[in-house]
Formats: C-alpha cells, structure tokens, sequence
C-alpha cells in the first residue's frame, strides 16, 4: 500500500492523544491514521469535501454540507479531535457542545430561529413545506418556554437536551 | 443507479431495498407528541454520518491490505533481500524473455492471417481465436501464474452469456487462456488500448463508455445481436463494472440479465499468498501493475464455471442479477456489498438522501398531529 504520508511515530501518537484528551486509545489512532491515509489520495496531509463526499453513506447524510464545514481541510491531529467527540468516553457536554456547533454553523455563539430551520430543512427537504416547518418550529419553541425570536445559547441547549442525555457514539474498528 | 447523470425511473422499481442495508434511522415506533428537544437531538444523523467516516462498506471494497511483512527477523530479512534478487534480478528478465517471445510468434502468426485472409473467412477467425487463447497463456505463464479451473468448460454456443466477479484485467487474460471469449471492456488508453483495437477486435469485443449517457441502450443492442449469432466467440462481461479487491463484491448492473438467455457464472478467487492481484486502478497503471505481478513469485486462483441459470418466472432482471451475485459471491467466499460499483466515480443518487428525509419528514408531521 505505502503512502507518501509518514508512518506514526510513539511521539505523534501521544501528541494526537493529548490533543484530543485521552478520549481515543492509542490502538484506536493507528487504526484512524490508516483510515486517514485511505481517504486523503494524494497525501496533502488533509482530507478535502470531495474526498469525504466519495463516501457514499457519508454524501448521502442529510447533514453532510453542515459536517463539510466542520471537517474540511482538517489535519490528522484535528480529524482525531473531531472524532474523539463520539467517544463512548467523551462527555455529555462535548456531545451537546458538537451539536450546537452543528447548528451554529457560522460560529456566532448563538442559536437563531434561522439557524434551526436551516438544519429542519436538510433533515426534512421537499417533504415539508416551509411554512411548515416554521409552524412547527415556533410550536416546539413556544411549548418549551421559548420565543421565536430569542436565539438559544449554549447553555439553553444543555437544558434542553441534557435529560435524559444524548447517544452519539461510534466505535472505531481496531484490527 | 448514477448521481450524475439523469437516473431513470426503471431503476426505481427495480431496486432491491437499500434501507434494510443501511442502518436504520432510530424514529420512535409509537408516536408521541413533539417537543423541542426531538427536533434538536439530530445525534442519529450524526452518529451515521460520523460512523460513515470512520468505517465505511464502500471503501473497504477498495482496500488493498498490505500483507503481514515476514522478514522482520535477522535470519528472514537476508532471507528476503535473496528472493527480492531472484524475483527481479533472474524471474523477471526470463519472464520478459518469455513474453516477447510470445508476441513475436503471436504477431508473426496474426499479420499474415489478419491481412492475407478476408474479415469473414473460417479460418481467419479460428487462427486468430487460437493465437489470443496462445498470448494469454504466455501472459499466464509470465506471471507464473497457477489458475485451477473447476467445473465443465465454456462451450461455443448462441443464446449464453459468462458474468464473473472482477478484481483486475488480468481476470480476463486468464480466462481467455482456456475459451477464446469475446469481451465488452471499457476503452482504456496507451497501449492497452491499442492492444484492445487491434487484436481483440478478432474475437470479437464491444466497447463501451462509462461517461456517455445514451451508451447504455447502443451497448444492450449490440450484446444482443452477438448472442444471436451461433459463430460468435461467448460473450464474458463482468456485471460489477469495476474492479474489486477480491474480498466483497458490489451490485451487478443488471445490462447482463435482460438478454432474455442463459446467464453461466464464473467465479475467481485469487489466493494471495504470494501477491495480491488486485489492480487499484486509482493508484496504478495497468502496466505497473503487471510490473508488480512480474516481480512476485507467482499469481495462484481458483476458477470455478457454475451451473447456467436462467430468469425465473416473475423475476426481475435486478433480483435475478443478485441471486447470480449471490452463486458467485458464496463460491468465492466474497461479502455483497449492496453499493453500486460505479459510486467510485460518480456521487450516490440524491434520491437516497431524500428518501431519509422523507421519513423524518412524516414522522414529525404525525408527531405534531398528536396532542
């Protein structure tokens, strides 16, 4: 096989580990280096969007565009650090902390009405209509003690998700 | 199935249900009423997405695994560096001496019959069909390749076709070495295409072009007016449409299993103790590739012609095409993959991600219906 690429050293396992806080087992990043290897083709030392899209399962995700954003163009280290959120180790609030993020897609601190139909939107596509989807978007909001227009901030999203908690958790296959 | 191109809709009925593949979406069974925390927990479509990029059934149909190295030991690794000198210094000048010999006798053989007798004439088919059965076996033999051949041998009659799963060209030559078939292959450029216009035109090939849309209908005419003809070499095509590494097999396109004839699989399985033939046509030439099997000691496989199968009644051509996939994939001991070969180079159909959403869609509308 032999890529361009480098192989892993000890010292490049501990600091990918470091950086992702010990979420991922050292085992686990070999296994995450190869898969690494494999997706990014000319070993740019980066994955680009084509080459994440090239996955089929992964392209036909409804959220795809919204997790381009996010995992375009990262290095190894980051690639980690990013998967290291569907540890079965990490905790509750990097869970929620990654889907806030999801919908706070410009990064602004803040989620806004706008932010939240945006991502209905992808989810439901032709299926629903956007009025629709206002409708019940401002029913949900206002049920839980929420206006339209206020925007939700991170901590709004841990009340509201944090009982009973979130299962997002991916195993990495080890050989 | 093509993301790029216009889909049409026969595909659509004929699909074998993808969702019981794919994991399914964890929608609640019993609808409850909304709230908001069910619209913001989108973690099943994160945990899909995120579990696609760590692991995906697609790309492994593609991995080539580097085998285990052996000669990490201090009597192995002189060990090794002797057989790196024998298999490049000595094997591989004698097989190259073997195989220009080959061609000479081929080509000295071929010009005369192809220039000397008329396009149709009796004996010109059935030199030229013994000359291509000859170079294929001197390629075998330049790989020092050791096939076994299991059940009876093709026998040159119309109405049949041969399908068999695909890891590399060589499948072809190795096969060919035993029948002369006639082959439909995509057109490739140097001198593998050269090689395609020239000598295999004799026995008879078909072309197509993977990107060209309204190919599909001009390829299917013209399988069918080949199997009619009671002279023509058999025809072998390779249903998955693309090279595999010889572990899984990816859907058979159904082009193969509509002719309304006998549909003979094949199955290949190559042993890769000594190389592994997989041709990754992303990260090699062809010719590298040879390079690579030149330079190993040799190409072992296993051929295996099963029994004819015919549609059955009430059967579609895509059902009938996976119960073959099926025959081939347990004699080889392959696992089906249910993706489409041709997503290695187009994106998947939008009609997957819609087909998602429209169940999250009436899902939430039921919900909201709920008081």
């Amino acid at each position: 096989m032999g890529n361009a690429s480098s192989m892993l050293t000890q010292y490049d396992i501990e600091e990918v580990q470091e950086h992702c806080n010990y979420l991922i087992s050292q085992q686990e990043i070999v296994s995450l280096y190869q898969r690494f290897c494999q997706l990014d083709r000319n070993a740019k030392g980066f994955i680009s969007a084509d080459e994440f899209l090239s996955i089929p399962e992964f392209a036909l995700n409804p959220l795809s565009q919204k997790l381009l954003k996010m995992v375009d163009g990262l290095n190894f280290k980051d690639f980690v650090a990013f998967l290291s959120t569907f540890s079965s180790k990490a905790s509750l609030e990097q869970k929620i902390e990654l889907l806030f993020k999801v919908y706070d897609i410009d990064s602004k601190g803040k989620v806004t009405f706008k932010d939240l139909l945006e991502v209905l939107r992808d989810l439901t596509g032709s299926f629903m209509s956007e009025e629709q989807r206002e409708k019940v978007l401002s029913q949900v909001l206002e049920e839980a003690g929420y206006s339209r227009n206020c925007s939700l901030l991170l901590e709004d999203f841990v009340k509201i998700l944090g009982k009973p908690g979130l299962k997002i958790e991916v195993e990495v296959p080890v050989d | 199935m093509v993301g790029l191109r216009s889909s049409s809709s026969e595909m659509d009925l004929d699909r074998p249900n993808i969702e019981e593949y794919l994991t399914t979406d964890s929608i609640e069974e019993s609808p409850k009423k909304l709230h908001l925390r069910d619209l913001l927990d989108i973690s099943p479509t994160l945990t899909e997405a995120a579990g696609a990029i760590v692991d995906d059934s697609f790309t492994r149909c593609f991995k080539s695994n580097p085998p285990e190295p052996w000669n990490w030991n201090v009597y192995l690794f002189p060990l090794w560096c002797l057989g790196v000198i024998i298999r490049y210094g000595i094997l591989f000048p004698l097989r190259v001496a073997v195989l220009t010999a080959g061609w000479l006798v081929f080509f000295a053989a071929f010009i005369p019959a192809h220039f000397l007798l008329t396009a149709h004439n009796k004996w010109r088919r059935k030199i030229e069909r013994k000359l291509v059965e000859m170079i294929c076996s001197v390629f075998v033999a330049s790989w020092t390749g050791v096939v076994k051949y299991h059940g009876p041998r093709p026998s040159m009659r119309p109405q049949q076709v041969f399908v068999a799963n695909h890891t590399s060209m060589i499948d072809f030559i190795i096969l060919e070495q035993m029948t002369a078939f006639a082959v439909i292959m995509q057109k490739h450029p140097g001198w593998v295409g050269f090689i395609q216009k020239t000598i295999l035109e004799g026995v008879g090939c078909i072309w197509f072009n993977r990107t060209e849309s309204k190919d599909r209908e001009v390829v299917a005419r013209k399988l069918r007016e080949h199997i009619q003809g009671a002279d023509n070499n058999p025809l072998l095509i390779f249903p998955e449409g693309t090279c595999v590494n010889n572990h899984y097999t990816v859907m058979f396109k159904k082009g193969a299993f509509e002719l309304g004839c006998a549909v003979c699989p094949v199955a290949i399985k190559y042993n890769k103790i000594f190389v592994d033939a997989f041709w990754n046509s992303k990260k090699q030439s062809f010719t590298m590739h040879l390079f690579h099997l030149m330079t190993s000691w040799a190409v072992v496989c296993d051929v295996w012609y099963l029994e004819p199968q015919y549609i059955r009644p009430g059967e579609t051509p895509i059902e009938f095409a996976e119960r073959v996939r099926d025959m081939i994939s347990v004699r080889a001991g392959l696992r089906k993959v249910p993706w489409d070969g041709y997503l290695k180079y187009f994106r998947p159909s939008p009609k997957l991600t819609e087909r998602k959403q429209q169940i999250f869609a009436e899902s939430v509308l039921q919900r909201l219906e709920e008081k």
